[in-house]
């Protein structure tokens, strides 16, 4: 069983995530439509790209934009529940063994104390964020079962690896549910909402483009997003 | 009944389909045919997957339903925070699930979409700039709209409003010898005041080529008379063109895609014929929207441009302030607390908000902001064809809360609002709110304070 998950089917779930992602940037890039999103995409396309890395960049920064200034409580939840996402697979030391052992390569390391930090944050973060849907009207109206399956995918990874590294008996049975979890996660982005790990860049670009080029960008003005 | 005589999915192309519609007094007949229309899935189904293309795809799919949007929409706070106004509950209870069901809606289904589409949003594009994935509504029930009226799900006035544009190339039945005979008319009747004054027509290579809202030849023609003296007394080599002098565009409003090509093409041959070296708008939003930043899209012009560069009336206002053609009388100031009204549809579609705090620094002597201004600025409550429509008018009226709190909180007792439907909408709010501010356009206030050259003054004055 572990030799499969981490063999073929980890494998399996890299080539899906990344493929995936590339066929959904792609496919974004074809359906967009000049004519029909009434944005001159290429006839003037620096001040576009002005205008989205510009939009991209502010909503990255913490508290860059208004919208992030005036919802500080979830601007912090999201900001944590973010980093820890990204940051802690990427730069567990764990992880990076079993790269450099299996590929030749590895990224730097955070501590390991730093990496169960950002795990529990996460994890008190998501919970925070499934409780705020319950608890605001204007959340709790656009919520639906997905939502929260949503937010089940991308967590469970951390949940089962915290639970394997620290506290089970069974840390073998532990560390291949962590497994399947995570390549769950993988083979879920492209399909699913999660795909805005790659389509936020898209969709925030574009407009960023339309403000760049037709909103007042070519008029020389600093306001992009 | 598939089709009703009044409400169908058909254009209205001829004068006997327009007078019919306005005989039918507040779309009575009009709205009870609407309840029998049928919905042709199979052509919405046909529309949607050839024009629902990556950005509104990809909006609707990754809406992380995170409710940051809700702040944004000034309805929902007008509307003590419902969050059945939440701007995404809004598109995915309509747009999302005509989608989801691949077009097999009802007749009621439709009529809520119509009901949320025009009632509940009036295209400010505010909400865009506060959603984290740049999710923009506005744009979103725009296209809703497009889709209901090729179903013929469109209020009453909207439908009427198209059919104008189709039947006389503008927003009201005013035709080329209506507007010719206004001109002239103003330019008489103003002409003792201000000696020479001329409304030039269809002069070629002009420096300027000016064009109007057809409410300003229909219901105030003294807007053009005070155009005309402005340019006169800055002294620009203008005109006016006999066809395509009506910029605005019910049509967008209504999602009539195809009468705004008709429409716009219309200016644009203006353009070409007379060869001006730049167009200016009138003061108005939506009219500049229509024709400036959109309006090329509708034409296919690749550029993104009007086929020669055109600007809104503030932007001219500025210059001509900037540069000394106008001078303005320091005694005439305006002295008491004034506020200026960002209009959404050129601060959140054209960037134009310095220049109007630059206007405003040299003819008031106590600006005072709103808060938030700028592009951050709320929708005065009556865009999108609110303002005309009856059916919502109830809807409007309680969305116009927003803006009045603004104005009343900075204390200021006249409104400048150069755009015809927050002027429209401001007007309607004192009658409501009785809030005890005046508006005004910026042509009448800058009238009574510019300085008149010595040689274009009355003679026989003294
Ligand atoms: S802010 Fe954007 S992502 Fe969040 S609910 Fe609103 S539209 Fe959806
Ligand atoms: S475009 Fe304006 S009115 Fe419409 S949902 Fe967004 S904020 Fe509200
Ligand atoms: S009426 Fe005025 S404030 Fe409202 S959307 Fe139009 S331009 Fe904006």
């Amino acid at each position: 069983m572990y030799q499969f998950v981490t063999g073929p089917l980890l494998w399996l779930s890299f080539a899906i995530f990344i493929i995936g992602c590339i066929v959904r940037i792609i496919r974004y890039v074809k359906g967009l439509n000049w004519q029909a999103d009434r944005v001159a995409y290429t006839a003037h396309f620096s001040y576009g790209m002005k205008g989205a890395v510009r939009s991209v960049v502010f909503w990255l920064l913490p508290f860059g934009t208004r919208s992030w200034r005036k919802n500080p409580f979830f601007t912090a939840l999201f900001l944590v529940f973010h980093t820890g996402l990204l940051i802690t697979p990427i730069f567990l030391t764990a992880h990076n063994i079993i790269l450099k052992e299996r590929w030749g390569f590895s990224f730097w390391t955070i501590p390991e104390s730093a990496a169960d930090l950002l795990t529990i944050a996460l994890i008190v973060a998501s919970i925070f964020i499934i409780l705020r849907r319950i608890a605001l009207p204007e959340v709790r109206i656009l919520t639906t079962v997905y939502d929260f399956a949503v937010i089940i995918i991308a967590v469970a990874p951390f949940v089962t690896g915290f639970i394997a590294h620290h506290m089970a008996s069974d840390y073998k049975l532990w560390t291949i549910l962590h497994i399947i979890c995570g390549e769950i996660m993988l083979i879920a982005i492209p399909f699913t909402k999660l795909s805005h790990f790659v389509l936020f860049f898209m969709s925030r670009g574009q407009l960023g483009m339309d403000y760049g080029i037709k909103r007042g960008g070519m008029k020389g003005k600093g306001f992009a997003w | 009944m598939p089709e009703g005589i009044l409400c169908n999915k058909k254009m209205v192309d001829t004068k006997e389909q327009l007078d019919a519609l306005l005989a039918d007094a507040g779309g009575a007949q009009y709205y009870k045919e609407m309840k029998q229309l049928d919905v042709d899935s199979d052509a919405l189904w046909v529309t949607i997957q050839k024009s629902l293309k990556s950005r509104l795809k990809t909006w609707l799919e990754i809406c992380a339903h995170c409710g940051m949007c809700a702040e944004s929409c000034f309805y929902y706070t007008a509307n003590n925070r419902d969050p059945r106004q939440v701007p995404s509950y809004k598109i995915q209870s309509t747009l999302g699930e005509l989608v989801k069901r691949k077009g097999k809606v009802d007749n009621t289904f439709m009529q809520v979409c119509m009901d949320t589409a025009f009632s509940k949003c009036s295209c400010c594009t505010r909400c865009g700039v506060y959603c984290p994935f740049g999710i923009d509504m506005g744009v979103m029930f725009g296209y809703l709209r497009g889709l209901l009226f090729s179903q013929g799900f469109t209020p009453w006035e909207m439908k009427i409003g198209t059919g104008m544009h189709r039947i006389y190339k503008a927003q009201m039945d005013v035709t080329t010898e209506d507007w010719l005979d206004t001109c002239e008319w103003m330019a008489e009747e103003w002409e003792e005041e201000y000696p020479g004054l001329k409304i030039p027509v269809d002069k070629e290579n002009a420096d300027i080529l000016y064009t109007v809202n057809a409410r300003e030849p229909k219901h105030y023609p003294q807007d053009i008379a005070e155009a005309a003296v402005l340019f006169h007394l800055a002294g620009e080599n203008w005109t006016v063109p006999s066809e395509g002098w009506e910029e605005t565009s019910l049509a967008m409003f209504a999602g009539d895609w195809a009468a705004c090509k008709m429409q716009v093409e219309n200016v644009y041959a203006a353009m070409d014929r007379l060869k001006p070296k730049r167009m200016v708008v009138t003061e108005c939003g939506h009219a500049y929207r229509a024709t400036v930043i959109e309006g090329p899209y509708w034409a296919g012009l690749k550029s993104g441009q009007p086929p020669v560069e055109s600007f809104h009336y503030v932007e001219w206002v500025a210059e001509a302030l900037r540069t000394g053609k106008l001078k303005i009388d320091p005694s005439k100031k305006i002295k008491e607390p004034v506020t200026y009204q960002d209009s959404c549809n050129y601060i959140r579609n054209a960037g134009l908000a310095d220049i109007p705090r630059e206007i405003m620094s040299y003819i008031a002597e106590d600006f005072r902001e709103m808060t938030p201004n700028r592009e951050h600025n709320f929708c005065c409550g009556g865009g999108g064809g609110l303002n005309g429509i009856g059916r919502y008018r109830e809807a409007r009226n309680i969305g116009m809360k927003v803006k009045r709190d603004q104005i009343l909180a900075t204390g200021a007792k006249l409104v400048i609002a150069p755009c015809h439907n927050c002027w429209d909408a401001i007007r309607d709010m004192e009658e409501i709110y009785h809030m005890g501010i005046k508006w005004s356009f910026l042509k009448p206030i800058l009238i009574k304070m510019v300085e008149v050259p010595e040689h274009l003054k009355p003679r026989d004055e003294g």
